[in-house]
């Protein structure tokens, strides 16, 4: 490997060391600003059995009394020993509960992941192949009303067509509802992740189909391209062949950067489907006003984007021999 | 053998571009294409290598020895430096072009056949010098194992010296038995190294001039254009 990964890497932690302060200062700054009271959140319904003391006492033992600043400080310090905190939603540490839901995400996101890019890079190569003719037309059509569909509304679909009205799918969870965990098969758990899995590559797929399409169509548009065309290539083996370069490497770039929106996807389709993992627990933390778990859950997801646009670089850069050069 | 090109004509949808042209080609000659910008001269090399645009037609007679010639039996080495694919390096493009043809390459006895050494097959376009990258392009063309060869200004954007040596490389080729078709501005490096020079006008034929004709003022070649073309190249710069 050559000295451009070793720098790339070094500038990006150099980056990652003022970004990681930063966003949890900002972070801190906007839990701190949001209109929803901790106390009330926790004590719910309950408002008529908990008077003013007690939530005065609540709000002391969280620590809630005390200037945000100080509370700030206090949460950096704990952060340096490697505590998160506790989380007031789950009444556990916060590492712990990152750490229990953390591979129902990953494991969501990853297959997505990988499902997205593989469909959405060969569509968009067979499309670009093809450029002007019907199987174009027709996988253009599906990128566009795909793109142009919100997550919800495809989940809400899915659900509507696959687990109620087929019944062939389940419409919730990670496992069949009542199960012990040591009852549940490897085919109840692939059938409980179809219907997510789904939803989520739907959101990574339109823009891959047609970015992937463009960048064959430049390639297969270049003097290189009209050059090997020259001597006998024919518009299939310049896709499938040097093209597929030029489209996947574009395409792996692009996916890999916008891992914060599958992120943002994964907590979309968590919900609608009751998936146990982190974007739940998102939600659960954001309307309890769960300050430690969402500024854990919100470095996680800051370190998981990092990574996301840190893999992009180095993809673009294996891809490209051009940009090395400025690493 | 012979190449002929016979009444070689080309036109788009916005009307014909090239009309009338012949030449012939002898294994072992080279044979020089000239004529102001816009004359038609990458054309003529595009429709030989059969890599015209898909909305150009071609009429006219391209045959070997009389009988009708394959597709892609002229090896085409285009003008633009971008035809080298920027992502692949040196070797495997080469390795592309043997393939198309059917044939197992020989990465480094193409490169040592430009003149080039087997460690450029590690390189990257980007990291070629222009003369290395013009090597290259005719790498790719000889890798195919074509007998005829097209080189569209093989010379252009570089120096005289790097220019020289480009052109004694082309010599070379055609004296190993290929034909060779060198397409240039440079009337002056065409004479040195072709038999005869075809010379184009806004895509029409004006004359097949032999190369010994470009001496002195050009009183033997025949049109007023082609001595204009030749004077043209002679004349030395103002003073200031």
């Amino acid at each position: 490997m050559s000295a451009w990964l070793p720098a790339l890497l070094a500038g990006r932690m150099i980056r990652l060391g003022w970004l990681l302060p930063l966003a949890a200062a900002g972070l801190f700054a906007l839990i701190s600003l949001a209109p929803i009271d901790p106390v009330q959140a926790y004590v719910g319904g309950r408002t008529s059995q908990i008077g003013p003391e007690q939530r005065d006492a609540i709000a002391a033992a969280w620590g809630l009394d005390r200037p945000a600043a100080e509370r700030f400080a206090s949460w950096l310090g704990q952060l340096a020993r490697g505590d998160l905190g506790q989380s007031i939603t789950f009444n556990a540490p916060v590492m712990q509960v990152i750490a229990a839901r953390l591979p129902a995400s990953m494991a969501l996101v990853g297959l997505a992941f990988a499902l997205s890019f593989v469909l959405g890079t060969l569509l968009g190569l067979a499309a670009g192949a093809t450029r002007g003719r019907w199987p174009d037309r027709v996988i253009r059509t599906i990128a566009v009303v795909l793109a142009a569909s919100p997550g919800f509304w495809v989940a809400i679909l899915l659900v509507a067509v696959f687990a109620v009205g087929l019944g062939w799918l389940p419409a919730c969870c990670a496992t069949p509802p009542g199960q012990l965990a040591s009852e549940v098969t490897p085919a109840d758990s692939l059938r409980h992740m179809v219907l997510p899995v789904a939803t989520l590559s739907v959101v990574g797929i339109a823009p891959l189909v047609l970015h992937t399409r463009q960048s064959l169509i430049a390639f297969l548009d270049s003097p290189a391209a009209r050059h090997l065309s020259a001597h006998g290539a024919s518009p299939l083996r310049l896709a499938f062949g040097p093209g597929l370069r030029h489209a996947a490497g574009v395409a792996l770039t692009l996916h890999l950067a916008s891992a914060g929106e599958l992120f943002g996807g994964s907590v979309l389709a968590e919900t609608v489907f009751a998936w146990p993992g982190l974007g739940q627990a998102t939600v659960r933390a954001a309307t309890g006003a769960d300050a430690p778990l969402l500024m854990g859950i919100g470095l996680a997801t800051l370190l998981f984007v990092f990574a996301g646009n840190l893999l992009a670089d180095i993809a673009a850069r294996l891809a490209d021999p051009r940009l090395r050069r400025v690493a | 053998m012979t190449l002929k090109v016979e009444d070689l004509s080309v036109s788009f949808p916005t009307g014909p571009v090239l009309a009338g042209i012949s030449l012939a080609l002898e294994r072992g000659e080279i044979v020089g294409l000239t004529g102001t910008s816009g004359a038609g001269k990458s054309l003529v090399a595009e429709a030989l290598a059969g890599a015209l645009p898909g909305d150009a037609t071609r009429t006219g007679r391209i045959t070997v020895d009389g009988a009708l010639a394959p597709p892609h039996m002229v090896a085409l080495a285009p003008q633009r430096l971008d035809a080298l694919d920027p992502l692949a390096p040196v070797g495997r493009q080469i390795d592309r072009f043997a393939r198309l043809a059917g044939r197992s390459a020989d990465v480094p006895g193409a490169l040592a056949s430009v003149g080039l050494p087997a460690t450029t097959a590690r390189l990257y376009p980007h990291e070629l010098s222009g003369g290395m990258a013009r090597r290259v392009l005719l790498a790719t063309a000889l890798a195919t194992g074509a007998d005829w060869i097209v080189a569209d200004e093989p010379t252009v954007g570089l120096d005289e010296a790097a220019a020289g040596r480009i052109l004694s490389l082309l010599a070379d080729l055609a004296a190993s038995g290929r034909g060779v078709i060198v397409i240039s501005h440079d009337l002056i490096g065409l004479a040195r190294i072709a038999s005869r020079v075809v010379i184009l006008r806004q895509g029409r034929h004006v004359e097949t001039a032999p190369a010994h004709a470009f001496d002195g003022l050009g009183s033997c070649l025949r049109e007023d254009f082609s001595r204009a073309l030749w004077q043209a190249q002679l004349a030395p710069d103002a003073p200031c």
